[in-house]
Formats: structure tokens, sequence, C-alpha cells
């Protein structure tokens, strides 16, 4: 066991835990943040993609130690008032069914919206492939991601 | 008779004192068969009835639902509060949901299974709600001494027209609850519905959508530890011994030791590490060294059991589901018949929650929460299992990440209940993906033999015989006796008016638990029988379509058979572009597909579309019932192309999302999806859009390459 601190969502988090302890154990049982989830511990599933320094990880095979000294953000982070676009799209269509895997949707959603602000089907795709949704609600995440890319454009600043 | 007494004030007050709502009204069961009667708190007191208070409204007049049904992506979260807001005349908006703990006394038949919800309570619903409001207004019409008839309801107030008075609901809720409940109210017309039948959002989407929403892993009660169980890969097997010293190694680890726990008929032995982390029990699993005694019953392969199947088919009858006129005698003589065999394999529920359950065993009570679909069934059984009695078991549901019809057994409570009374304390039991993977119950895998004559262009015999395990079985069904879910799926018409027809069941056992799975038999049957259906339709040179039009004659079939040929351009499609149809029955809903394929420039075909329409008569939210079909067809997708449970020497093979893989985003086609309008009672919405995907989608493939599919799952880059 190691004392750590971790930094979830703009806070410090001064914990106690062994250094191997993947980093989804370490969110959900020591920092008590529950909106991140297990789906399969082997990189398989997505729901458990948080932001690491802003790139999304598989909390489940990323070590606690490799989050030390870096910005995390779960699901409880994306914002304040449940208002990220990809978060209002996400409501605006309806998309969860059980619910259960879309807080690691909209954590790949989001950053695939920060590298492809106009993503293809094709994008959409080959980023979201690693988020397994067993309600089916694939085509709505496909919808909401496009609906969250032209809302993102609206609110930019025009050039 | 308790609607014809009066209710004394003083016991009214009693009951007040009771409940923290003022007004509450629920049902009352007076007897098994009879229509429940609407009481209010105070009728339940004074006539000694359990009250379950589904409706309640405050001196604020925020009112309060209890959801007497799990919420696992289905909609019942959504479709019960937009049931009562439209008969009560509320804002949806203003209704709070909670989830009813697990007591069959109060709330009936909570088995959240056979897409029972909205069909199995919505008159009562409407009823209720309905009288809430009469009683409103009455209460407010007394307190401005104006006859009732001049007032209404609108948006949780009393409003009186002619002077332009109102009141809000919260005003006039403690001289509402001192009225006896009406007898008789007036429904509104469906035409007038303001909410009822509306697209509108989810009222559970927003905490999915940041992390608020608590499923039953996301459960954490004051001290609680966390455990991992080591479970006899076999079910029927036990533990002979287990060495737990570098289990104990690991930091974090409290407590190791045996556990048993029941499921349905059976028991199942494990070995389970109690810690302070998920992570800390998991490791201490995985460091357990478990010695298993699996003798005494047998280890199956998938082969075997195929070939037994296989086998039975050839040499054995089976027992009468449904036998008419003389089929065996039509088939012996023919000189053309068709002959076929349909196989399906065992399928896996895989919830992206996996199976988890907290449990907190005190002395004088046990308290469980988790992603429970029979929270009255688990009350019930871990009362007998345990020996407590039934009102000191509490259990609560949380969200259910998925459940598919797993979340509806008693075993992982039972287990969570028997850790936390060993342990003195209260603990979580997290089931690794491994665990839920390969410990079942699964849905059976079904062999089905078909046979049929044409003559004349009409089928002259049709016998199906079905070997495969009976999920009965597992809950102490009687074994001589047909599955009675046999046909499940298959459209009755045919069964009624096929002149020749036997369904015929042949019992088949092994030592794997089998049970529900979304849409239960309609699952393998409907492939089965739709895909001889089309056989049939193909030898008697019909159209497939233009075929079952001729055995559907109900109006309602008629119609949703003109709507799919209309929307999926049935009639104008060319001779071999790859179009197959299906239509399947179950828990009271049509569901008719079509889906369209063609070929791969580099090899197999793809799927380009798929059309559905439902009839599943009175609905709630047209867009839930999109997102079930839209879910149903994946899941389908899934079990048809890619899913099947392995058994190798009895353990299920396959234990990860590594290699039992799920469609995933790319593999997902088009759906276009209609619902019928009628003013039929409600049918099921969860499971029926399932059944008719997989025929539909093979059927298509013969419509393309000439190919019959009769063995699932196939791959369709190797058709």
């Amino acid at each position: 066991m190691a004392k750590i601190t971790l930094n979830i969502n703009k806070k410090e988090y001064p914990l106690e835990a062994d250094p191997q302890m993947p980093l989804l154990w370490a969110i959900r049982d020591l920092a008590g943040l529950k909106g991140t989830k297990y789906g399969c511990g082997v990189a398989q599933c997505g729901a458990c993609v948080v932001h690491l320094d802003g790139e999304a990880v598989r909390s489940c095979v990323t070590k606690v130690s490799r989050a030390v000294g870096k910005q995390v953000v779960t699901i409880e982070g994306l914002s304040e008032t449940n208002s990220h676009p990809v978060q209002k799209a996400w409501q605006e269509i309806d998309v969860p069914q059980c619910g259960y895997c879309h807080s690691g949707q909209i954590m790949s959603a989001v950053v695939l919206l920060r590298e492809k602000p106009n993503p293809t089907d094709q994008d959409i795709d080959d980023a979201m492939a690693g988020n397994i949704c067993r309600c089916g609600t694939y085509l709505r995440i496909r919808a909401a991601i496009h609906l969250a890319a032209d809302e993102q454009k609206k609110a930019a600043p025009q050039g | 008779m308790i609607d014809e007494q009066t209710v004394s004030r003083r016991n009214f007050l009693k009951t007040s004192a009771l409940t923290s709502a003022v007004f509450s009204l629920g049902f009352y069961w007076p007897g098994s068969g009879k229509a429940a009667k609407i009481v209010n708190a105070a009728e339940a007191n004074n006539f000694g009835v359990e009250m379950n208070s589904w409706v309640h409204i405050d001196k604020s007049g925020k009112v309060t639902i209890f959801d007497h049904r799990a919420e696992m992506g289905q909609g019942s979260y959504q479709a019960v509060p937009q049931i009562v807001a439209e008969e009560l005349e509320v804002n949806l908006n203003e209704i709070s949901v909670v989830f009813a703990q697990g007591d069959a006394k109060k709330y009936g038949n909570q088995v959240t299974g056979g897409s029972s919800t909205v069909r199995g309570s919505y008159k009562n619903l409407l009823k209720l709600s309905a009288t809430a409001r009469e009683m409103l207004i009455q209460a407010g019409a007394t307190k401005w001494g104006v006859p009732k008839i001049e007032c209404h309801a609108e948006a949780g107030h009393v409003i009186h027209k002619p002077s332009g008075k109102r009141m809000h609901y919260g005003e006039l809720v403690e001289a509402a609850s001192k009225l006896e409940a009406p007898k008789d109210v007036v429904l509104k017309k469906r035409a007038d519905y303001k909410l009822i039948g509306k697209p509108l959002r989810r009222l559970d989407t927003p905490m999915k959508t940041n992390g608020t929403a608590v499923f039953g892993l996301d459960k954490m009660i004051p001290g609680m530890l966390y455990a991992a169980v080591e479970r006899n890969p076999r079910l029927r097997g036990k533990v002979k011994s287990f060495d737990d010293s570098r289990t104990r190694l690991i930091p974090g680890v409290k407590n190791v030791f045996k556990v048993k726990m029941g499921v349905f008929n059976t028991y199942r032995e494990g070995v389970a590490v109690v810690a302070d982390s998920t992570w800390a029990a998991i490791q201490g699993k995985k460091a357990l060294k478990v010695e298993w005694d699996d003798t005494g019953f047998e280890h199956l392969d998938s082969e075997e059991i195929y070939k037994r199947q296989a086998e039975a088919l050839k040499t054995q009858e089976g027992l009468a589901f449904k036998k008419q006129g003389e089929p065996n005698e039509i088939i012996a003589k023919a000189t053309k018949k068709i002959d076929v065999t349909y196989e399906t394999p065992y399928q896996y529920h895989a919830a992206m929650e996996p199976l988890n359950c907290v449990a907190h065993y005190q002395e004088d009570k046990l308290e469980i929460w988790g992603p429970i679909q029979a929270p009255e069934w688990v009350q019930d059984y871990i009362s007998k299992e345990m020996s407590i009695s039934k009102e000191k078991v509490i259990v609560n549901m949380t969200f259910l990440g998925g459940g598919f019809g797993r979340k509806a057994f008693m075993d992982y409570p039972h287990e969570a209940a028997v850790i936390s009374k060993e342990i003195k304390g209260p603990v979580q039991v997290v089931w690794t993906r491994e665990d839920d993977a390969t410990q079942g119950p699964f849905r059976p895998g079904i062999t089905y033999r078909c046979e049929g004559v044409i003559k004349d262009g009409e089928i002259d015999a049709f016998k199906v015989k079905l070997a495969g395990q009976n999920n009965s079985h597992w809950r102490g069904g009687k074994k001589d006796v047909p599955n009675g879910s046999a046909s499940e799926g298959f459209l009755k018409p045919y069964t009624d008016s096929i002149k020749n027809l036997a369904i015929m069941d042949i019992p088949f056992e092994t030592p794997i638990p089998t049970m529900w799975w979304r849409s239960v038999y309609a699952s393998t049957n409907g492939f089965a029988y739709e895909s001889f259906l089309d056989e049939l339709a193909h030898e008697a040179g019909k159209d497939p379509l233009d075929f079952r039009r001729a055995y559907l004659k109900e109006d309602r079939l008629q119609k949703l058979i003109d709507k799919i040929e209309e929307v999926s351009g049935w009639k104008s499609r060319k001779k071999g572009e790859g179009f197959g149809v299906a239509i399947t029955e179950c828990f009271s809903s049509t569901v008719a597909q079509v889906v369209k394929v063609s070929k791969l420039e580099t090899g197999g075909v793809k799927v380009d579309k798929v059309w559905a329409v439902m009839d599943c008569g009175w609905y709630v939210n047209p867009d839930t019932i999109k997102a079930q079909i839209e879910g149903s067809v994946v899941m389908a997708l899934g079990a048809a192309t890619i899913h099947q449970v392995k058994f190798k020497d009895g353990m299920a093979v396959d234990n990860n999302f590594s290699t039992y893989q799920m469609p995933r985003i790319a593999d997902i086609p088009p759906i276009d999806i209609h619902i019928m309008d009628n003013d039929a009672d409600a049918g099921g919405v969860g499971e029926p859009g399932l059944p008719p995907f997989a025929p539909a989608l093979t059927n298509a493939i013969f419509d393309l390459t000439g190919k019959r599919v009769r063995k699932l799952p196939f791959s369709l880059l190797g058709v």
C-alpha cells in the first residue's frame, strides 16, 4: 500500500492504495465516484473510459500509479450542470436505455469531437468501436454525436 | 366490502401519522383473480389491508410515484409516471419516481419479465390516477361551495372556471385525503390524451448522462466491505477443499470462507473472499487454490449436447404440445415433403452491469440493495432459505445496468445475504465479467425438426418437433408434460387453421443451468417456425408475404402485413434482391420485420436495412417502443451472427468480451420502425421486437443467394 494523491475533476483525493490497483477501482471504491463503470476489466467494453490529461483511457487496465500528477476527469467532472454539448445531445436524442455504458460512451465521444469537430460516420465508427452497448443504442449514439458536432459549431465564434 | 364502509376520523389520523405524505392512493387486491380496488391510506388502515401508496401528494403539491417494477433500460421509469400524470393532471416533470420495495402483498406481481409492466398495470394506474384527480376536484368544489361539475383539474391545480378560482393540489390534499374514493370514475378518451402516446423524453436520461444514476454496483452503505467469490465452474459441483494462504497475504483481504447459494432447486458452491476494496477481493479470489468435487453428474461438451438432440429428433416422437388431424399419416404417404432441421445455440445475457448485490444482515432484519428484476421473489426465497420472516427481508431495487432475464433470479442476492451473515456486516458481492459470463443460467439451445407437405399451394401437413432444455425444470416443473411454450412466438392463427398439425416436445436434460433470456422461447422458436414457413412458401411457389397473409386472416394481422409491405417496398422489390420477412408474436404484441441484404464484393453478405412494424395495441411512449425495437434488433443480430455459449467438459468456454464478441457501432444497419394504432389492449414492448429478426435475415439470404441458413449463429461473411 502507498499513500498517493489523485486529482480527479480538479479536486485532490489523498488515498492509500496498492499502486497496482487499476485506476477504475481507486476512482470508484477509494474516491467514491461511482459514475465510471466496471464492465469487463480487460479493456474490451469501454464502460470505464475516463480522461487522463485529456486523453481517453480505459481505467480498468490503467494502474493508479500512472494517474499520479495528472488530471483525471470522470463523467461527474465533464460539466457542472450536465450541459456539455455531448451530454445535451445525449439528452436530446434520449440515447440511453439501461444507461450503464454511457459514462464511457460520452467520455469517448468528447475526445472524438475535440479531435474531429466534424466527424463522418466512418470517424464515429472508428472512434467508438471500443465502446459496447448491450441495449443496442448505437444508432442513437451516432445521431447524438452528429448533433453535438452541429451544436459545437453553432457555439463556436464565427471566423 | 371495503368500498361500502365509511372511514372513521380516528383511523385516518392514525394512518396520517404513519405516512409522511398527506394524500396517498393505492390498490388493494381483495383476493386472487379479483380486480384491484382503489383505497386511500385511511381506508387501508381501517380495513387492515396493506397500503401500497402508489401515488403520494404532499402539502407542497409534490407528487411521488412508486414504480413497482425494475428499470433496466426498457422504460418503466418513464412509462409509469407518464400514465399517472395523464389522468392525475400534473406535469410530468413535477413527479418524482421511487422504486418500490419488494412486497407481493402490496404491489402484486413485481417480476419485471414477460414485457409486462405496462400491459399488466396500465388499466389500474389510469383508474387510480383519475380517482385521485376526482377526489382533489371534489375537495376544491367543497371548499369553494360550488358544484363539482363546474370544476376541472389542470397542471396540478383544481380550477373553478366560472369564478376563475384556482388552487394548487398541495392546498387540497388534506381535504381530499378525508374523502372516500369514488367507485366509478370516467377515464379520458384516447383522443384527449395530452401525454400518453407522445414521444416524451425519459425522466431517467439526465441521471444517465452525468453519472448520478445509482446502479447496483454503485450502491454504498457505511462500513460496507467488498466480496468476490470463486464459484464452481460447473453448477452442480461442490467445494472439496481450498487453500487461501496466498489470498490472505493480499493487502485488504479480511476474510475467506466457503459459501453456498441457492439456484432454483439446486445449490452452487464457492469460496468467498471479503476485502476492503473490489480490487483486493478480486485479487484474493485469483490467488485461491480450490479443489472441486465434480462427481455424480456429466461434464458435457457442446458437440455432445447437439448430437444427443439430433439423435432424439430422429428416434423419438416426444410429448404432444398440440396435435390435430393426421400430420404423421400425410407426411408418411407424401411423395414430396420438406424435412429439415434448425439448430439454435445457448446464449449468455451479457448485461453491461455484471451481477452484484449489497446485503446487510442484522439481528432483527436483512436488507438487500441490487439490480433486481424480481424483488418479491428475492424476498420470498431468502426468507425461506435463511429462515427469516418475510417482513424482515427488505429488498430494494436500484437501476439495472441491463437485465434481459438474468437479474430475475435469486442466486446472487441470496449469496450476498449469506456472506453478510457470515461477516456480521454489510457487504457488496461483485461478480467479475468472467463469473457473469460462465456461471449461467443461459438461454437453452434448442434443435427443431420440421416436416411439411404442400398440396395445391397450401400447407397439407405441418409438424415441428423440438429437443432442448425446458427452463421450468429448474424451478421444479413437471417433466412428463410438454414445454408449455413449445410454439411461443409462432402466430396462433397458423396453429388454429392448419388442419393437420403436430407440435411435439422431446424432454431433454443436461446439468447446464438454463433460464429466460430476452423473449425466451420465441427467440429460438421464431427462427425455426418462421424459416420453415418461408421454406413452405417457396415450395408452394408463393410470395412469402402473400403466403402468410392467407393464413393470418385477423383484421389486425392483415393491417400489420399491409403496413410492412408498404413501408419496406416489398411489392416493388426485384426478384432475388435479398428481401426476407418474418412475423412473430410474444407477450401479446406482434412484430413484422423485413430485412434487406446484399452481396459484399469481398465475399459474404451485409445487412442493408431493417424495417419493423409493431402492433402492441394501446401504448404509452412511441419513442420508448422504437428504442426497444432498435435494441432488440441489435441483440438479435448478435445472437444470429456471433453468439453461442460453447461448453467444454461441462463448463462455459468464453468468459469475456474478448472472445464473446458484441456487435459494435459499425455493425448496425439502419432500422425503420412503425407502430400500429388501434384500440386493442396493451401488449409487451421490451421483447417482441427480437424474435423476427433472425428468420427475416436468413429468409433474405435465401432470397439473395438461394442458400438456406438452418443453424445459428452463422457468419455473414461466410455466406
